[in-house]
């Protein structure tokens, strides 16, 4: 199992600027977010000849293809919600392992904030078809944006191991703490589990800082084969393992709402990658909601299920822990423009390149990326290693 | 009734005998004849084993909470926060997606794995949604 040929990551960038970009479009922060990452690999866009992105909705591959002034031979919209960008990875090291293309760039980009302001309709979570099984099951009974279902999961988490407000306020702050040492990051305040605590709910057992941000932000990754690997300018940070998996699109239908589809996918990269929970030196998953983190983090099996509440509490998960998570502040306090999932990878190839500069852990060598996307519905996973 | 202001369903050819038994106050579920067990969303065909023998069925609409939230946003058009949305564990097996209803909105009074029963609400002259209240 796994790829023959070795693939790398070698360029990785945000849009010029993150949080509120007032003035662009969502397609904008792509093509930003391409130009940074292609610099940072020192790779001309005309060597780009395969192009990975969940677009910004219609024909997803060919709009971004003529936008950017690309005729690619290879293109994928994969659209699996904020996990898209980890399974374009794995989409993309398969199309560069069997030749089909060698400079793969994946691009994503959302003004999440600002296209309230431009008042451009929010898409089908607000308003759904009513004949799709979410318009006719779901939207019918105030169902609606990502708080209003994760909560629910969240809720029967609680229920069935005595997870607590507590704990999860503990995640949130974990991730302010790394936020506080990422110049980037949109909200560097210090935050308390008392102000966690005390904070309005969105919906029960949610307060507002168990949900992430809302932000403007473009993020792209490029991927080469081995060879063209060679004469990078920055040293290469190899793709391992990946996995992907599904389970359901909506909660009614999700098997067990204390569980995800990391259980799989994660299961999947770490054999492709012939490594175990201890070689891992660094980890960035989806948090969406504290709750993503904790129940991503038993999925993966970094500890048993039920006791993902323990397992992260005590601030191990902090600057300076045992268990560095989540290390640019996360979609919690970081960035988050809508769909997350590009950023987890552009921080695991900076923490592997040793380009974090205060929150840098130490000697990191091995990452693992999970991202998540619709409602705990569809994850991938990259472990990624410097030599 | 007639100022109803919150999103409709619209059935299609496969879900119509749902939302017609819930017209006529029935909960009916389609029945997979190869597995012998309910599933839903509702198809022509059992998500399981992929037999197309499949027919419809009526349910008891007795449930319990499988989980909730307490929604303190509209999260859509026309609900007033807070309310109660609900993932009702069937007695046959499968989930719905509901509101509860006759309850305080409030996690002292709504609680995992509390018995509910089905109650039907003629929302409009021709949409009747199954929500649920605890069980008496």
């Amino acid at each position: 199992m796994g790829y023959q040929k070795r693939i790398a990551i070698a360029g990785v960038d945000e849009s010029d600027e993150i949080g509120i970009c007032e003035g662009k479009t969502s397609i904008m922060l792509h093509a930003e977010a391409a130009k940074n990452a292609l610099r940072d690999a020192g790779i001309d866009k005309s060597e780009v000849d395969g192009l990975f992105t969940a677009g910004v909705g219609g024909m997803a591959a060919i709009e971004m293809c003529e936008y950017l002034g690309i005729q690619p031979r290879y293109m994928d919209g994969t659209m699996t919600g904020g996990s898209a960008f980890v399974i374009h990875v794995e989409h993309a090291a398969a199309a560069i392992n069997a030749g089909l293309c060698n400079v793969a760039l994946i691009t994503h980009g959302e003004n999440g904030y600002s296209r309230r302001r431009m008042r451009v309709p929010t898409g089908r979570m607000a308003f759904g078809d009513p004949t799709s099984t979410f318009g006719q099951f779901e939207l019918p009974f105030g169902i609606g944006p990502a708080p209003s279902a994760y909560a629910m999961a969240c809720m029967r988490h609680m229920h069935q191991y005595g997870t607590t407000h507590e704990q999860l306020a503990e995640i949130a702050v974990s991730a302010r703490k790394w936020a506080q040492l990422n110049p980037k990051a949109f909200m560097r305040d210090p935050l308390t589990v008392d102000d966690v605590l005390s904070s309005r709910w969105i919906a029960y057992p949610f307060h507002v800082y168990d949900c992430c941000l809302v932000t403007d932000a473009g993020g792209a990754v490029v991927l080469v084969s081995e060879e063209r690997a060679r004469d990078l300018k920055k040293k290469p940070v190899w793709v391992l393992g990946t996995g992907e998996a599904t389970t359901h699109t909506g909660l009614l239908t999700m098997p067990d709402l204390t569980t995800t589809p990391a259980r799989e996918s994660g299961k999947r990269a770490m054999e492709m990658a012939g490594v175990t929970h201890d070689d891992i030196d660094v980890v960035e998953v989806y948090d969406s909601f504290t709750y993503t983190t904790l129940v991503t983090i038993e999925a993966l099996g970094f500890c048993k299920p039920g006791e993902g509440g323990a397992f992260l509490s005590g601030g191990r998960t902090e600057p300076g822990g045992d268990f560095p998570l989540n290390t640019s502040g996360g979609g919690l306090s970081y960035t988050h423009p809508g769909m997350y999932g590009v950023f987890i990878i552009i921080e695991a190839v900076r923490q592997l390149r040793g380009e974090c500069g205060e929150r840098q852990v130490p000697n990191a060598r091995i990452a693992l990326v999970n991202g998540t996307g619709g409602t705990l519905s569809a994850t991938g996973t990259v472990v990624l290693g410097v030599e | 009734m007639a100022d109803y202001n919150k999103p409709l369903p619209v059935a299609t050819p496969e879900t119509e005998p749902f939302w017609q038994g819930c017209k006529a106050h029935e909960l009916r579920l389609p029945f997979c004849l190869q597995c012998q067990k309910f599933f839903f969303f509702p198809r022509r065909f059992c998500p399981r084993c992929f037999s197309w023998d499949v027919e419809w069925r009526k349910c008891s609409g007795k449930g319990t909470v499988y989980t909730f939230a307490i929604q303190h946003r509209p999260m859509a058009p026309g609900f007033e926060p807070p309310y109660v949305t609900a993932l009702v564990q069937l007695e046959e097996g499968p989930r719905l997606m509901t509101n509860l209803i006759e309850v305080q909105p409030d996690p002292e009074n709504v609680r995992c794995d509390m018995p509910v029963e089905v109650v039907f609400q003629d929302v409009t002259g021709s949409v009747t949604l199954p929500l649920f209240r605890p069980a008496r």
